[in-house]
């Protein structure tokens, strides 16, 4: 193995090989962003409520999730997934349900502690203009919360793009994938794992950047 | 839906003059050292790196934050393929070095900047009058490090070095990809030879719980050991 040839690189194999997995991991990221965030803040919900059937289960869910190894939890739901609908769902859609379930764990934690970080003044004021529960909630303390735990949701976001790569476990076409496949394709495989390094870094560094000045502004209005 | 228990699945033979039993146990084991080794690796290096990121000189600070910012922006599976396909390309003497020493220092690495984080925000917690009192008594910077600032620092970092350790565990699992023999490796080829994915699956995922929660006992004691009375949770 001599020098790093990189002449292989070239539009076609963008469009070949690439494209078709990036978007595909930026698809599992936004679904499991919007799916994992919703069910998360339900989850924090049950957890901070005072029925202990809403609580127990939502805890076990959380904290089970949070001591699996991501790619054991990926294996599982490939496994379990075709018992529940009786037919294999395929690699892609399987990604998808798992990093739902399994950011929503991570996510719920964030809105946890949003929540918590609304001071029960607030709380108590909604319930003195005559707000329900759900009023109180989806009015006052959410929106808050939210505001809040913005940039930290947003960190868990870079986290889950860079855990997507993990679908190369039940072989699911992402990004890194992609990156491989053109690897084989050409004989390159060392420079296509060198460009795969280069082009995530790159996208988690921007949205990093992005989040950090995102934070220093809510700072200040905070 | 007709599911039957077949736990005997361990007692069977793999072919390769061992029982699945022996197969999960040793593939434990690899787990248990590649976590083990990485954690040295991550602890060493992040208090150096993190400590570095503290210091008055600029170049040093940028040396660390540059450290920081490469080994968390890119996913740990793409390290692991860096290190197993790129470096070894690179420089020819990492040729020779087993997969096992490759995904010890990829997991390294990559834990050693969230480690980095930690000490650094452990350092500049303390208020900035045990330096300049560590300065007073006339010791250099290095001795005010070593004798005021990092044994502080380190106790105060315990509970998140707690969970990075525990990560170190949830993360070896990715050494699959470069076919190290541990407990997620054991568990995809298990499943596929046995097709008794269910069993295998909660016997390794059993094995990762039970390793992450004897780690946070352990270092619940430790933080115990080391905490000084009436300081940060020191208690009375």
């Amino acid at each position: 193995m001599g020098a790093l040839d990189l002449s292989f690189f070239n539009w076609d194999l963008v469009t070949k090989f690439l494209i078709k997995g990036f978007l595909f991991s930026i698809e599992l990221t936004v679904v499991a962003m919007i799916g994992g965030i919703l069910l998360g803040t339900l989850l924090a919900l049950m957890r901070l409520s005072s029925h202990k059937w809403l609580i127990y289960p939502a805890t076990i869910y959380v904290n089970t999730m949070r001591s699996i190894p991501l790619v054991m939890v990926i294996l599982w739901f490939f496994l379990l997934i075709p018992f529940v609908t009786g037919r294999p769902l395929g690699a892609e859609w399987s990604a998808l349900i798992t990093f739902t379930a399994f950011e929503a764990a991570y996510y719920s934690e964030i809105m946890r502690a949003g929540i918590q970080s609304v001071s029960r003044g607030q709380v108590s004021a909604g319930y003195a203009m005559g707000f329900t529960y759900s009023q109180n909630m989806k009015l006052i303390v959410l929106p808050q919360a939210f505001r809040n735990m913005l940039p930290v949701l947003l960190t868990q976001t870079i986290i889950l793009f860079q855990d997507t790569s993990l679908v190369y476990a039940v072989g699911a076409y992402d990004l890194l994938k992609g990156f491989e496949t053109a690897g084989k394709n050409f004989n390159r495989p060392v420079e296509a794992f060198l460009l795969a390094a280069i082009v995530y870094f790159i996208i988690c560094f921007s949205l990093s950047s992005v989040v950090k000045k995102l934070q220093a502004k809510i700072a200040i209005v905070r | 839906m007709n599911f039957r228990w077949e736990w005997e699945v361990f007692l069977r033979d793999t072919g390769g003059d061992q029982t699945y039993l022996a197969w999960l146990m040793s593939a434990w084991g690899w787990t248990l050292s590649v976590a083990a080794c990485a954690t040295v690796v991550a602890f060493v290096l992040g208090s150096v790196v993190g400590t570095i990121r503290t210091t008055p000189s600029p170049w040093l600070v940028r040396i660390g934050n540059a450290w920081v910012e490469l080994f968390r922006n890119i996913p740990l599976l793409v390290q692991i393929f860096l290190w197993y396909h790129v470096i070894p390309a690179v420089i020819p003497v990492m040729k020779h070095l087993p997969g096992f020493v490759l995904v010890v220092l990829a997991l390294g690495f990559f834990t050693s900047a969230r480690v980095a984080e930690q000490v650094r925000a452990g350092i500049q917690s303390l208020s900035k009058g045990q330096t300049y009192a560590g300065l007073a008594m006339g010791l250099t910077l290095p001795q005010t490090y070593f004798h005021v600032l990092l044994p502080m620092a380190f106790r105060i970092v315990i509970p998140p070095l707690t969970s990075e350790a525990m990560n170190i565990i949830k993360n070896s699992s990715v050494a699959f990809a470069v076919s190290v023999a541990e407990l997620t490796m054991f568990a995809m080829q298990a499943q596929e030879e046995t097709s008794r994915g269910v069993e295998v699956y909660l016997a390794v995922t059993g094995l990762y719980i039970v390793t992450a929660m004897t780690i946070n006992r352990i270092m619940a004691y430790v933080e115990k050991r080391v905490r000084v009375p009436g300081y940060v949770g020191g208690g009375n």
